[in-house]
């Protein structure tokens, strides 16, 4: 009874006339029609460029973009809002609790984004990524710890070897009100200082007027920043502010939008604005990307972002994650959550389930 | 590493089930006047899980000479005084709601998820909404001074055996009636738990008379000339022998049938949304709802895409163990109804359409049946006609709202119909021309007590819930 | 000089806005309260009921479909034609009921009232049985009336003319069509009335009068698949019970007969009797 999304195509008979493919947004197929594609591909690998070079057409200008991404399926708010309702009832526990703590613990940006950022924060939260529990050190290192641009090589040097990631948020962070040269230079001042991910944020002011290929050819060329001459490029995360996009609609355009300029990952919030990451929102992003993989075979990464304070929560996320997208994203390597508060939730749930009694927050560290 | 969901059962312990029941005749538990004793089992292990009475024809009469006994007081107590009676009722069901919807669940196969989230609630706003109507009923609008029928006789179906009571007895009591009412032969103990909750509440004796038993007790009731109101739910075979019983006496009738229903889904509907919908429409309740979308008319323009989402949806539905708080689809009710649900898809297969089924492991014991899908179905088929009344969907296409309007009403049914489209104008289009009685667009099998519900045609009438349910229950 | 020989009257059936001859070719004597002969009137078989149900049911659609107002329009209209044909219609009641000229003229006056005041609802109906109803969650959700269908009509046998309009009218305003069995005694006020409906804008096929054996057509109207409900206002007790029984196949909708004052105000009752109640759910969000 479980999904996921390879062994889906296998298991679903084709039927007359059907493509036999899984689901495809009908007008990208109609853009794209691609063949059945055996797997899918890594967006940030080299092959991606090639696939989505197969959708050119739709962004050849505003208007070509702007009719592809109207002619995206509506969202029913009631009815996406009631089906993220209805997977947040799902009981986890006992052992699939327990794979879901410590999924969920690797799965974290640890992130601090103040003002009040010292090199001495980040390297107490560096050391905390590396090893979350202290009493505890089968609990596994969280993904990557987020920083401003100017902490990265801070957290660089505090994360050595662990394999943790240094995130960094860049282009203006959080509002992105600033001149896209400006933009740019705070970004490949972050990969210059070691980031392996940064976190970009749209001009959600061109998006909302419907200057959609400005936001576009905006995240190309961040996405252009993220190279680096000696090694990887860093990976892409794009912050839609979904809080400040108002509509479901706005979502699900958005998301495409930035899944083909290129992003390795979509991003809910910044964390700094009244609304951030919600089920549902998560949840619509979770169907864009779905969809676009089944589109174009090109497989992207979502991160909810903000508000994410529960064990509870989280697992909902996780939840929402098996059952639109199935194993193939349930790794670090796709899901994120972007949360500081929520590890020492998961941490004291973590000690729960090993020792029995309820944990208090006196065992777990506040940094 | 998958990301598999460990068992998550709700304790039966909330529950305690006494090994039988009598009937409850005049506010208290009586023996039967010999029918002997029935079994009712657990459809998901087929254990059984209590012994009941069949009713005769002598212990409908006790219970109608009860019911009769009673509605002299109850008719004139003041409104406000019944209205309190019902809101104490209410109550008691939201301090009872887990250990009714564990009874509902064990007894009916219905995933305790929908139990607890949807039968529960529901039953609860059912006495809330019309509690408030017992004191109001000259404002109602339907006529001066409106006075109760009297005992009103009540049959209710297997599949929503606590609901369907509540959508009978909420609104006969607020109208000062007095009932005598018949569970289903397969659902019996929530009924015989509401009656435990009658005597918390503190109802008068005589007011509310549970009658249990097979069909036969059913038909004694139907037929007993002391009732002034009969209602019935369930199958539209059933509800036309009624009809014929009642022909030519005083007796109200109201009918709420079975449906055929359309599920239309146009090229610009919000595909996400209308899959689930199809799916709550077909797999809620094991498709055991008489207003269920078995007929998925999708457009050809759409037809691929929405399939093919569709089957990857199946995929994801939890079958199994009821009581487990992820079941999306329980155990069917019987295993009559398990052979007419396998004969009904037998002869889809063999008419021609073809069959599909996600993979998944059924339990051994117990009835079951997967969620299953039947494509290249034609308005001739038998899937296509007939009520399955479980977890199978038929597939048709249409090209122009046109076509999609006289497929949709091309049936002897008019419960319900669903409608997907982001357009307004044709929405609204289209719900004035389908002819069915509920119309769901862009939702489905979505149930409020203000919200009136019923059938036309073949699928029955008069309606309940909502100020219209009122009517059946009053002499306007 | 001689005395002018009147020209009689052909009585013929209503069927689909066209004046058929009974399928049958048969007819029946019509005579007055005291036996005199008045006319021959069709004797209507079970083949002509079936055609009228046919007519029925062609002409629901756009019936059904005309905005209330229009169909308020149209039964004012028909007021206004009675009222033209007053003398006419006192003359035929005043004979099939052995009525005096005064007490004729009263039906008559009524019957036009009658339609005046159902004209009148047409409009309105939809909103005293209407209902915007405020469920837990975010939905729009509006129950409206619509009409049933087609609607077989036993006319009441002992008020040939007030108390066949009394029934007539509350099933046609709200967009049902009717097959109506006159009054198997008196029917000729009937059949006149149906001249007056084919000048009145009504649609042909809206309303089709048999003249007949009630028994005979009645049997035929209950039991068919295509009737959506039955109006028993002129079946005796032994007759309902038979045609309610009947009904029962396809699940008509049935109005028992019951004694009536046909004078008195007719409330809504026989208007609320013929209607389906249809909720209609969406969604609210953005």
């Amino acid at each position: 009874m479980r999904y996921g999304i390879n062994a889906d195509a296998a298991r679903i008979r084709p039927f007359p006339g059907g493509s036999g493919r899984g689901v495809a947004c009908r007008y990208a197929r109609r853009y794209a029609p691609l063949v059945t594609m055996p797997t899918t591909v890594p967006a940030y690998g080299n092959e991606a460029a090639g696939r989505l070079a197969s959708m050119a057409d739709v962004t050849a200008s505003n208007g070509a973009l702007r009719r592809f991404l109207h002619g995206l399926p509506g969202v029913d708010a009631v009815g996406l809002q009631a089906r993220a309702a209805t997977l947040g009832t799902r009981s986890i526990k006992t052992t699939a609790k327990a794979y879901a703590i410590d999924l969920a613990i690797s799965m974290i940006d640890l992130t601090t984004l103040e003002g009040a950022d010292t090199p001495g924060k980040v390297r107490a939260l560096c050391a905390k990524g590396v090893h979350p529990d202290p009493t505890d050190r089968t609990a596994p290192k969280v993904a990557a710890i987020c920083v401003y641009p100017d902490m990265v090589a801070t957290a660089k040097e505090a994360l050595g070897d662990s394999g943790i990631h240094v995130a960094s948020v860049a282009t203006a962070f959080p509002a992105g009100r600033a001149a896209l040269p400006v933009k740019l230079a705070d970004t490949r001042d972050a990969v210059a200082a070691g980031a392996d991910e940064i976190d970009m944020v749209i001009d959600r002011g061109a998006f909302l007027s419907g200057r959609y290929l400005e936001v576009f050819e905006e995240i190309k060329a961040v996405k252009e920043a993220c190279a680096r001459p000696d090694g990887p490029a860093a990976h892409l995360k794009v912050i839609f502010e979904t809080g400040e996009l108002q509509t479901y609609d706005n979502v699900r355009r958005v998301s495409w939008l930035a899944m083909l300029a290129g992003a390795d990952f979509i991003k809910t919030s910044t964390g700094k604005v009244a609304v951030n990451a919600t089920p549902p929102v998560t949840l619509l992003m979770l169907e864009a990307v779905r969809d676009f993989a089944a589109a174009t075979g090109v497989q992207v990464g979502v991160k909810p972002a903000g508000g994410i304070r529960t064990t509870k929560d989280a697992v909902k996320y996780l939840v929402m994650v098996n059952e639109t997208l199935g194993d193939a994203w349930l790794t670090a390597d796709w899901f994120r959550f972007g949360a500081s508060s929520l590890l020492n939730d998961l941490l004291m749930q973590r000690q729960k389930l090993s020792t029995g009694r309820y944990s208090g927050p006196d065992y777990v560290t506040v940094d | 590493m998958t990301f598999d969901y460990a068992p998550a059962p709700e304790s039966r312990a909330v529950v305690d089930l006494a090994s039988s029941y009598g009937l409850f005749i005049d506010g208290e538990f009586t023996e039967g006047a010999g029918g002997g004793l029935r079994k009712t089992v657990s459809p998901a292990t087929e254990e059984v899980l209590a012994e009941y009475t069949q009713g005769t024809a002598d212990d409908v009469d006790r219970a109608v000479k009860a019911a009769r006994a009673a509605f002299e007081k109850w008719s004139a107590l003041p409104g406000a005084e019944r209205a309190k009676y019902l809101f104490r009722i209410a109550r008691i069901i939201q301090e009872r709601s887990r250990e009714l919807a564990v009874l509902e669940t064990l007894d009916n196969g219905k995933p305790i998820r929908e139990a607890r989230d949807a039968d529960l609630p529901l039953v609860a706003a059912h006495f809330f909404y019309y509690a408030g109507w017992a004191d109001k009923l000259d404002h109602a609008g339907l006529g001066p001074n409106p006075r109760p029928l009297g005992v009103a006789g009540q049959v209710i179906p297997w599949n929503f055996p606590l609901l369907m009571l509540a959508w009978k007895v909420a609104p006969a009591l607020a109208c000062g009636n007095t009932v005598v009412l018949k569970p289903a032969e397969t659902t019996p103990l929530s009924a015989l738990f509401f009656a435990d909750i009658c005597r918390q509440a503190g109802l008068p004796k005589g007011v509310v008379n549970i009658v249990t038993g097979d069909g036969s007790t059913g038909a004694a009731l139907v037929a007993h000339p002391g009732i002034d109101k009969v209602a019935f739910t369930g199958s539209t075979e059933v509800g036309k022998a009624i009809a014929r019983t009642v022909a030519g006496t005083d007796k109200k009738l109201t009918l709420e049938l079975g449906g055929k229903a359309a599920n239309i889904v146009f090229d610009d509907a919000p595909i996400d949304q209308a899959v689930e919908g199809i799916v709550n429409g077909i797999f809620f309740n094991q498709g055991h709802v008489c207003c269920a979308g078995s007929r998925l008319l999708v457009q050809e323009s759409v037809q691929d895409e929405l399939l093919d989402a569709l089957k990857r949806r199946m995929a994801t539905l939890r079958v199994g163990d009821p009581l487990d708080k992820n079941t999306d689809i329980g155990a069917i009710n019987s295993a009559e109804q398990l052979a007419r649900i396998t004969e009904l898809a037998d002869a889809g297969e063999a008419e021609g359409a073809e069959r599909w089924a996600p993979a998944c492991e059924l339990p051994g014991a117990g009835y079951w049946f997967a969620p299953t899908l039947f494509t290249g179905v034609t308005q001739a088929h038998r899937i296509a006609r007939e009520e399955v009344f479980g977890p199978v969907l038929s597939v048709l296409t249409f090209r122009t709202p046109e076509e999609a309007v006289a497929k949709a009403n091309n049936t002897p049914y008019g419960l319900s119909a669903g409608i997907w489209t982001e357009k307004g104008s044709r929405m609204l289009w289209m719900a004035s021309k389908l002819r069915a009685g509920v119309i769901w667009s862009n939702t489905f099998n979505k149930f409020d007590p203000t919200s009136p519900f019923g059938g036309y045609k073949e699928s029955g009438f008069g309606r309940e819930g909502g100020r219209h349910g009122l009517e059946a229950y009053l002499n306007v | 000089m001689s005395e002018r020989l009147a020209v009689f009257k052909t009585y013929k059936l209503y069927v689909g806005g066209k004046f058929p001859r009974s399928e049958s070719g048969r007819v029946y004597e019509v005579t007055d309260a005291k036996g005199s002969w008045l006319a021959n009137a069709p004797l209507a078989s079970r083949k002509d009921a079936r055609d009228a149900v046919v007519a029925a049911r062609k002409a629901f659609g756009g019936w059904s479909g005309a905005t209330a107002y229009n169909r308020g329009q149209i039964l004012y209209r028909v007021a206004e034609m009675l009222e033209g044909r007053r003398d006419q219609f006192v003359a035929e009641v005043a004979d099939a009921e052995g009525l005096s000229k005064a007490k004729a003229a009263a039906q008559v006056d009524a019957a036009v009232d009658r339609w005046v005041w159902y004209a009148g609802w047409s409009d309105k109906v939809a909103q005293i049985a209407g209902s915007s109803n405020p469920v837990a969650g975010p939905y729009f959700n509006l129950s409206a009336p619509e009409p049933t269908g087609v609607v077989a009509v036993v006319a009441p046998q002992e008020s040939s003319f007030l108390g066949l309009v009394s029934v007539l009218a509350p099933v046609i305003v709200t967009g049902n069509t009717a097959v109506v069995v006159a009054a198997e005694r008196a029917p000729l006020p009937a059949l006149s009335l149906a001249e007056v409906l084919a000048t009145s804008d009504l649609p042909g096929g809206v309303v089709n009068l048999l003249s007949g054996r009630t028994a005979e057509l009645s049997a035929p109207l209950a039991a068919h698949q295509d009737v959506n409900a039955l109006d028993l206002a002129g079946a005796d007790a032994a007759l309902a019970t038979e045609l309610e029984t009947a009904a029962a196949d396809n699940l008509k909708r049935v109005l028992r007969p019951r004694a009536t004052d046909w004078t008195a105000d007719p409330g809504t009752d026989r208007l609320l009797s013929f209607l389906e109640t249809k909720t209609v759910w969406h969604p609210m969000g953005v």
